[in-house]
């Protein structure tokens, strides 16, 4: 009770509240300032995430991420070559130079120009997915753990058919059941690919989600929202979700890296993405050819390190963000 | 003596035993087996017993967190029937749970922690934007700074952080608090700050407490009216002062002379009962009087036979549950 | 673990007498923590001893660094975070501090164990536990697995383990948690140490079985002479078996004396405070006068006496002066605290000047900080 400073006066009084300094613990000492405001988890968990480099560095990288897949052109214009389908196979693996930044592929195509022009399908694949497995299994996940009994006991058999099946296989099979045609649309052909793999990966994010949801469920201060009358669906998103949530956001974020090497794998077995669409998956799949790794190594260090960074700044996002919801972390 | 405010008639809370793929079930855990009792308003009624006795269980019942058995619980006379019935039974019986730890949202604030009650109720209520002088008067009222009610609970010790589940517990004027253990996990220190906190607000709001605790000393010191568990059921009840000078129940006797006491000079007098054993298992309860198994007064044909009933015996408002309550003498100090 | 035997007890061991000093002496003792906010201060300068067949209670609450101080003793504080920074645990006259891990190793089980508070966690849950007790015996005396059950039967025979042979193949989890906490006792006994350490046995148990425990151990201690060191925050506990006690607050022992005449004349406002604070079972109570404020941040002790902030007597000395020195009143007693002699004579007014402004004086009241 460090302000608790001799002041002459009969009325001997203090309270245990009015010390910070004295509270135990290694987070009792650096409260943050009294606002007069009224203050919401969401609000503070912006202000901390503004304070964070972190923060910033992934979401930069995202934002440039983002915009070399809405518009690729603009990395493009200034560089020797612009056209990601125009091949020239007389300089088949050529290494970087001025007039290639990144050197060119087995095909002879340029791989600064088809490197860019690959965000787009890598970016929709990994992000759709992670978001459509996010959705899906935390609302299951979430649905299982707070009800419980057979409900549970139906969704987490359903969860684990789905996860009994390999990524890779139910992949081969959906994608040869429903093959694409060279006429069919690019946003077909993606969501083809996002579709699958979003149905295949749920039940890892479900089953995260329903034993966050099981951890938190008996608390006592869910138990007192029940007793204050609060209705399910307040106990969900005001108690359970924010408690729940952060063990999926850094799995998610990890897994988005996954669904970009499987629509990789896909694209190379040919029931992925097919070309004419260009992405780093197919890139990286036509230089891990036999011998080509020796050969020309450049074909496939380039594609791989964006999407090494890509996933990386999305680690980073999904662990700041865990951070700034954690007031404990202040 | 001042009305009835709440009331528990035949109590009984039985969990299933289930085994095996099929689930079936094998047997019942009594964890609160035919409990009655009343609570008069302003009045502390303290619940002793030692783990696995179902206090807890019986404190969970009492707010509705579990619904019973058999047996009902009635506000003012009122059973409560209807949804609306319970939404407005729990404005009146609020709830304060053991550990500071866990009964507080680690991701609310404490603002929106104690103006949580206000919000669910708020149509009932007719509030319209006053929760948050309301809050800063209910942190002033338990003795917290109200300028802390940005913080979260992690911010603060906790003795205060159960002064905020204290605030959040009044703020919607209860009639009845449900404290379940509210200071045993707390320093020895810091306990009597909150027990006089209780007693403060009991004097200014007129509240009933049922006060569930294993540390009997400090239920003697808040309690009007006591009454003792052992395996699901009341052993004794009674007024304070008498159930604590005057044990009439064997278990009882046993359980305070176990209870040192803080004076060694005293401690050294103190004729001691050593119970053998451990409390049996409530899955599988001995047959007659519960007890028997481990008294040293119990008589066979007699106790593991038939069940005792509790009935009142020697001073007014002194119940017992137990054959030869009569016969026996007072052993503590 | 069998070349154990081969490493000596540590020198002096043999030779020592009770006259040459007591048996286990610990002086100006200091240990830190490296915590995300700085160093916590958890023993500062804790100085204390204990006799054969003696039982010394530590008292303190959370943080005072009652625990630390057993860990410390039997060496198993976990370093990093935790540094010994000063001090000799001088047992047998011998300083443990400067022995080599393999002789502490020697030391700990066979000369001085520990009985902790949760037996469950204590317990390997994928062994039997008279497996668990017998293994002590193989170990550490290289007996037979045949000689060693026999002794593990009698070990749980001595600690009233009811069936100890029909027992003897259960898993922890099948018992209940007294006789898990006798489990303990049990092993901690196995190889007759002279110390025996119990850090909270019974805070977990329920207070008929807690009854039980401290029953046990009394037995125990009579008939092996072991000194047992009881730490406990219970001061119901404390009174029932402590010949002496020691009361600790942030990391300093604030006052030792012979148990009854703490109870009867505390000499430090600290225990003055905790024997005010607690209701009475054998007597109704009026308002209780409670300790105002917290235990403090060990990271961040008050300046001059680490109570000032939550004393009634406190003074200017008392919060900008020297840390008081545990002084010798006489009588086996001793205590740190600027006012000693005035407290004991009864003369010491508080100093009603605590305040801070702005609350109600019930509030104020029932925190104990009036006058």
């Amino acid at each position: 009770m460090s302000e608790m400073n001799p002041v002459t006066g009969d009325a001997a009084t203090t309270k245990e509240g009015t010390s910070t300094a004295a509270e135990p613990g290694p987070d009792g000492a650096n409260a943050v300032p009294t606002r007069e405001r009224a203050r919401s988890l969401g609000r503070d968990a912006w202000e901390e995430l503004r304070k964070r480099p972190s923060f910033w560095f992934s979401t930069a990288l995202i934002m440039i991420m983002i915009i070399m897949a809405l518009f690729p052109q603009l990395f493009t214009a200034l560089a020797p070559q612009s056209d990601p389908r125009a091949a020239d196979l007389s300089r088949a693996r050529q290494a970087p130079s001025g007039d290639a930044w990144f050197g060119f592929d087995g095909q002879g195509y340029d791989i600064y120009a088809r490197t860019i022009y690959g965000a787009r399908a890598s970016i929709l694949v990994g992000v759709l997915t992670t978001v459509g497995t996010l959705l899906l299994g935390s609302i299951i996940g979430l649905v299982a753990g707070f009800r419980g009994g057979w409900l549970d006991a139906l969704l987490s058999r359903v969860g684990e058919i789905f996860w009994a099946i390999p990524l890779l296989l139910g992949g081969v099979l959906f994608m040869t059941s429903f093959p694409s045609g060279l006429d069919t649309p690019y946003s077909v052909v993606v969501g083809k690919v996002v579709f699958v793999l979003t149905i295949l990966g749920w039940p890892r994010i479900a089953r995260i989600m329903r034993s966050a949801v099981l951890q938190v469920k008996p608390l006592d201060y869910v138990q007192a929202a029940r007793a204050l009358g609060a209705s399910p669906l307040r106990i969900v998103l005001k108690h359970v979700l924010p408690n729940a949530f952060t063990s999926v956001i850094v799995v998610a974020t990890i897994d988005l890296g996954a669904y970009i090497a499987t629509e990789a794998t896909l694209s190379f077995l040919g029931i992925g993405l097919q070309p004419p669409v260009v992405s780093w998956g197919i890139a990286i799949s036509n230089a891990s050819g036999l011998g080509l790794l020796q050969s020309a190594p450049h074909m496939l260090l380039f594609p791989s390190v964006f999407l090494s960074v890509t996933v990386l700044a999305f680690i980073m996002l999904g662990d700041a963000v865990r951070d700034a919801f954690d007031p404990k972390g202040r | 003596m001042s009305e009835v405010v709440l009331e528990a008639r035949d109590l009984k809370k039985y969990y299933p035993v289930k085994k095996g793929v099929l689930q079936r079930t094998i047997g019942h855990v009594k964890a609160v087996d035919k409990v009655s009792f009343e609570l008069h308003a302003g009045e502390t009624l303290g619940i002793v017993g030692e783990s696995g006795c179902g206090k807890s269980t019986l404190g969970r019942l009492l707010v509705q967190l579990e619904r019973p058995t058999e047996g009902k619980v009635l506000l003012e006379g009122r059973e409560l029937k209807t949804d609306q019935e319970l939404r407005e039974m729990r404005r009146d019986v609020q709830i304060v749970f053991q550990d500071p730890y866990t009964s507080l949202n680690p991701r609310m604030t404490v603002g929106d922690i104690i103006a949580e009650p206000l919000l669910i109720h708020k149509k009932d209520l007719g509030l319209k934007g006053t929760e948050r002088a309301r809050v800063q008067e209910l942190l002033e009222q338990v003795g917290l700074n109200p300028e802390h009610i940005n913080r979260y609970p992690h911010q603060f010790s906790g003795g205060q952080r159960q002064r905020i589940g204290i605030a959040r517990g009044i703020a919607l004027n209860p009639k009845v608090l449900v404290c379940d253990e509210p200071v045993s996990a707390l320093d020895v220190s810091v306990q009597a700050q909150v027990v006089n906190l209780l007693e403060r607000l009991q004097r200014e709001l007129g509240l009933a407490y049922v006060f569930i605790a294993h540390d009997l000393a400090v239920v003697r010191h808040i309690s009007h009216r006591v009454a003792v568990m052992y395996l699901g059921q009341i052993a004794e009840q009674g007024e304070a002062d008498q159930i604590y000078s005057h044990p009439m129940h064997p278990y009882t006797q046993a359980l305070m002379s176990a209870a040192p006491v803080p004076d060694p000079v005293i401690q050294a007098q103190r004729e001691r009962i050593v119970l053998s054993g451990d409390v049996p298992s409530p899955a599988n309860p001995p047959t007659g009087c519960r007890f028997h198994t481990r008294c040293w007064k119990a008589k066979t044909g007699t106790c593991d036979v038939n069940v005792p009933v509790l009935e009142h015996k020697g001073k007014a408002d002194h119940m017992v549950a137990c054959h030869f309550a009569e016969e026996l003498t007072s052993v503590t100090a | 673990m069998a070349k154990n035997k081969q490493i000596r007890e540590p020198e002096g061991f043999a030779t020592w007498t009770p006259s040459d000093g007591h048996l286990l002496d610990v002086r100006n003792l200091n240990v830190e923590f490296n915590t995300r906010d700085g160093k916590a201060k958890a023993i500062n300068g804790a100085s204390f001893h204990l006799d054969r067949g003696e039982t010394l209670a530590i008292l303190g609450e959370s943080g005072s660094g009652k625990s630390v101080t057993a860990q410390t003793i039997m060496g198993i504080l976990d370093s990093p975070p935790a540094s010994v920074t000063g001090g000799e645990i001088l047992f047998r006259g011998v300083d443990l501090l400067k022995l080599p891990e393999e002789q502490r190793r020697v030391v700990r089980g066979r000369k001085i164990a520990m009985i902790f508070q949760d037996a469950l966690s204590a317990l390997n849950p994928v062994f039997t536990v008279g497996w668990q007790i017998a293994e002590m015996f193989r170990v550490h005396r290289g007996c037979s697995k045949a000689e060693a059950k026999d002794m593990a039967i009698k070990l749980m025979e001595r600690v009233n383990i009811p069936g100890a042979a029909a027992r003897y193949g259960n898993f922890p989890h099948q018992f209940s948690g007294g006789m898990r906490q006798r489990i303990m006792i049990a092993m901690s006994i196995a190889l007759d140490p002279e110390i025996l350490i119990a850090d909270e046995p019974t805070t977990a148990l329920d207070v008929t079985v807690q009854a039980q425990i401290m029953e046990l151990l009394k037995e125990l201690q009579a008939e092996t002479g072991t000194g047992l060191i009881l730490i406990t925050h219970d001061l119901g506990v404390v009174a029932d078996v402590a010949d002496r006690i020691n009361v600790m607050y942030a990391g300093r022992i604030v006052e030792q004396a012979e148990a009854k005449e703490l109870y009867a004349s505390p000499a430090h406002p600290y225990s003055e405070g905790l024997l005010n604070s607690i209701p009475r079972l054998d007597q109704s109570t009026g308002q209780l006068v409670a300790i105002g404020g917290l235990p403090p941040n060990l990271t961040k002790i008050p300046e001059g006496c680490a109570f000032n902030p939550r004393c009634r007597y406190a003074q200017d000395v008392c919060r900008t002066g020297e840390v008081p020195p545990l002084v010798d009143l006489g009588g086996n007693r001793s205590s740190a605290c600027h006012f000693v002699s005035e407290l004991v004579a009864g003369t010491l007014q508080p100093n009603g000047l605590q305040v801070v402004t702005g609350i109600q004086p019930a509030v104020a009241e029932e925190n104990g900080d009036q006058a």
